[in-house]
């Protein structure tokens, strides 16, 4: 990229002078277009990332952390079982919702993207799908409290129905409805990758299946998803970064009765113990990445953008 | 964040003279007091300047309370910027950013954390004018001079350190004084009188199977444990050498008999937040549980019957104070003095005894009560006429009692105070196990 910036080339015919005062210049040009952005990441990203690292090394009691070179705040983290249980639920969390978005992101970017014919009502309706996301995150989550509690309107509109006669425990402070409200929050991140990607599908390739003899199901299976691929990479990217990090969800819907990585940390920092958070993060990170890279695997999106 | 000490800021002025006309008096006095030889640092003159110093306390939202701040500014002229945190960031704080504040509301066991971190500086009790009628739980930890002193960081405790300078605690009572008390309460069990179905008792209660699945504990490590050992204790599974400082052993054991409990699904859930503690109670999710004495206010004004049940086996109690940060000089730390004193001269004694909580000096505070209202709040006789929150509602109406009876009922039977543990680590470690399990 850079030595397109770098060879003048249509200008060779240009006054030497000019060419001469726009030598320097146009080298440095391309790094100083980079330089905002890699000085931004250096700063926010790099370099906190190294502290919590460095720190992750160090020592501490209830009250101070010290700088110091031990290893065990990995010790205590690798070897507890309640980190493996935590990681376990967490993955647990991330593996459903991630199941559950796609199916719902999938069929709903299909409906927008092949059912809807005139470009108008495809963006009035993709709009519709926004506006969950004109409240906050905490308050759309809290709303399903009173909705789903024991005494709560979902129960007893069941109730009155005579569909059931005792209240339905599970609903409230449960992996339900903790899996209920991450999907809730996230769902949209699997619809706008997957309805960009499939908007992209040149029609032609769908006429030519079907002209091919391909009936509905060979086409979604062996065109349009392969096609999709790249949205749905990054719409999983999201949804499960976002489930793996998260705590707030976890705490509220579970009632603080199941725990996550994310919500461990939270403890810990609350608790003074930086250092431990320190290294929960890092592992925390690592498995993330990891997971990122592995989808990045079964998918080119390099290649497919 | 940085220089909020600046006298900037005019703030919602109650006293009669404006801020201007203030400044233009103070910069007279002292270019006089100048001109005439005599600024020798005088009270004299610091008591005109404090005006213009501002202090910035924080704590936990039980006692930073704006009404103290309008107060402060109306009797002592100076302005008190209050932060209200949560118990968890109010001890992060503390510790972490000590410059960012001059006065520090904070509980005693989380003194015990901050304290040696030597972010704080010791008050000099010759300086507390009402020193002598402070309740003698924070000097002693007897309430009466032949009651038992009570288990877990009890505020005599952590009180006193040796020296000006030292951040190590003294077992006896020295000059130096950690936290100056403010506000205390014994804190039992909330219940849903019309939900329990049965009179309730005991710590044990908790656990009881009838209550499945509509319990609930509070998920604050420190104070929760120290919940989880009464009903243990109460229960006669584990006898404790100090609730308040467990063993390994003791912690393992106390986890045990809550992480069974959780897994046969006792409870409904763990909160951390008074709003939470309020709404699942008022919702009905949960119908016994910890709780915090405003927070059953709170539940009870929305109309709905809840009560903060004495329990045979005890109170678990809790007390705050305020301590100066070690930054603090000069006039600033006058002013803080000053601060200190007006706190305890019974103003804002009234106002805490009545919310429920009680003042550290009782004497002062009686004097800004009507003999009516004292003798509800402090004595635990049925209300003559109805009884006002410090903003001017209703709380009871007349011929109420109030829950636990009175101070000396109350305050005499705390069975153990909030703590923090030697094996504090270990202890928040198999908390979060038990958490996620």
């Amino acid at each position: 990229m850079t030595l397109t910036a770098e060879t003048p080339r249509p200008s060779a015919t240009a006054a030497a002078g000019r060419a001469r005062r726009g030598r320097l210049l146009p080298r440095v040009a391309p790094y100083l277009q980079a330089a905002p952005l890699t000085v931004t990441l250096l700063l926010f990203l790099l370099v906190p990332i190294l502290t919590i690292v460095a720190v992750s090394f160090w020592d501490y009691d209830s009250v101070r952390i010290y700088p110091d070179f031990v290893l065990t705040n990995y010790v205590e983290l690798l070897t507890s079982p309640v980190t493996w249980k935590t990681y376990l639920n967490t993955l647990k969390y991330a593996v459903l919702t991630w199941a559950i978005t796609l199916g719902i992101g999938f069929t709903v970017a299909y409906f927008l993207a092949f059912h809807v014919r005139s470009t108008t009502w495809q963006m009035v309706l993709f709009l519709v799908c926004t506006i969950p996301f004109w409240t906050s995150n905490i308050i759309r989550m809290i709303s399903w409290i009173p909705f789903l509690g024991r005494n709560g309107l979902l129960n007893s509109g069941l109730i009155s129905a005579g569909i059931i006669d005792r209240p339905l425990e599970f609903l409230l402070f449960s992996d339900f409805s903790v899996v209920l409200a991450f999907v809730h929050l996230y769902a949209l991140f699997m619809v706008v990758p997957i309805f960009n990607s499939m908007m992209r599908i040149d029609r032609a390739l769908i006429e030519a299946a079907r002209d091919g003899g391909a009936s509905a199901a060979q086409t979604l299976w062996n065109v349009i998803l392969p096609l999709t691929k790249p949205g749905i990479a990054i719409g999983s990217i999201f949804v499960v970064t976002l489930v793996m990090g998260d705590f707030i969800t976890v705490r509220l819907m579970s009632g603080g009765q199941s725990a996550s990585i994310g919500l461990m940390i939270a403890n810990e920092i609350s608790l003074l113990q930086y250092p431990a958070a320190a290294a929960n993060a890092v592992v925390l990170l690592a498995v993330v990445l990891i997971m990122v890279v592995a989808m990045l695997r079964v998918v080119d999106i390099r290649k497919e953008l | 964040m940085t220089d909020t000490r600046t006298p900037s800021k005019p703030s919602n002025s109650v006293a009669g003279v404006s801020r201007r006309t203030l400044l233009k008096g103070s910069a007279a006095v002292a270019g006089a007091a100048v001109g005439s030889g005599a600024i020798t640092g005088f009270p004299t003159i610091w008591a005109q300047n404090i005006k213009n110093v501002t202090l910035r306390q924080f704590g936990t939202g039980v006692s930073n309370l704006n009404a103290v701040a309008d107060k402060v500014k109306e009797d002592l002229g100076f302005t008190l910027q209050m932060t209200a945190l949560d118990s968890d960031a109010v001890t992060q704080r503390a510790v972490t950013q000590p410059k960012s504040y001059d006065i520090a509301d904070i509980e005693y066991w989380i003194g015990k954390k901050v304290f040696p971190a030597g972010v704080m500086q010791p008050m000099d009790v010759k300086k507390i004018k009402n020193f002598d009628k402070i309740v003698p739980i924070f000097i002693t930890g007897k309430l009466t001079p032949d009651s038992a002193i009570a288990q877990g960081t009890a505020p005599h405790t952590v009180g006193f350190v040796e020296g000006k300078d030292s951040t190590k605690f003294a077992k006896a009572p020295t000059d130096w004084m950690t936290l100056i008390p403010t506000i205390y309460n014994a804190d039992t069990l909330g219940i849903r009188p019309d939900l329990v179905g049965r009179p309730i008792s005991s710590w044990t209660d908790l656990l009881d199977p009838a209550f499945k699945g509509k319990a609930s504990l509070l998920n604050i490590p420190s104070i929760g444990i120290m919940d989880a050992a009464m009903v243990c204790e109460a229960m006669g599974e584990i006898k404790y050498g100090d609730k308040g400082n467990m063993t390994k052993e003791e912690i393992d054991k106390t986890l045990k008999i809550m992480t069974d409990a959780k897994k046969s699904g006792q409870f409904r859930a763990f909160w951390k937040t008074f709003d939470e503690s309020v709404n699942l109670m008022s919702s009905g999710e949960v119908i016994i549980q910890s709780m915090w004495s405003p927070a059953v206010a709170a539940v009870r004004a929305k109309g709905i019957q809840c009560v903060y049940q004495p329990l045979k086996e005890g109170y678990r109690a809790w007390g705050g104070g305020l301590g100066i940060a070690k930054h603090l000089s000069g006039l600033e730390l006058e002013a803080a003095y000053e601060y200190i004193n007006w706190y305890l001269s019974g103003w804002v004694g009234a106002y805490l005894n009545r919310q429920g909580y009680y003042s550290a000096v009782l004497d002062t505070a009686k004097q800004h009560m009507s003999a009516d209202e004292w003798a509800f709040w402090m004595e635990g006789q049925p209300a003559k006429t109805d009884i006002l929150s410090p903003e001017g509602k209703v709380m009871e109406k007349a011929g109420a009692v109030r829950d636990g009876g009175s101070f000396q009922d109350r305050m005499g039977r705390v069975a153990c105070w909030n703590a923090v543990m030697d094996e504090d680590r270990y202890m928040v470690r198999k908390w979060n196990e038990f958490i996620a399990a």
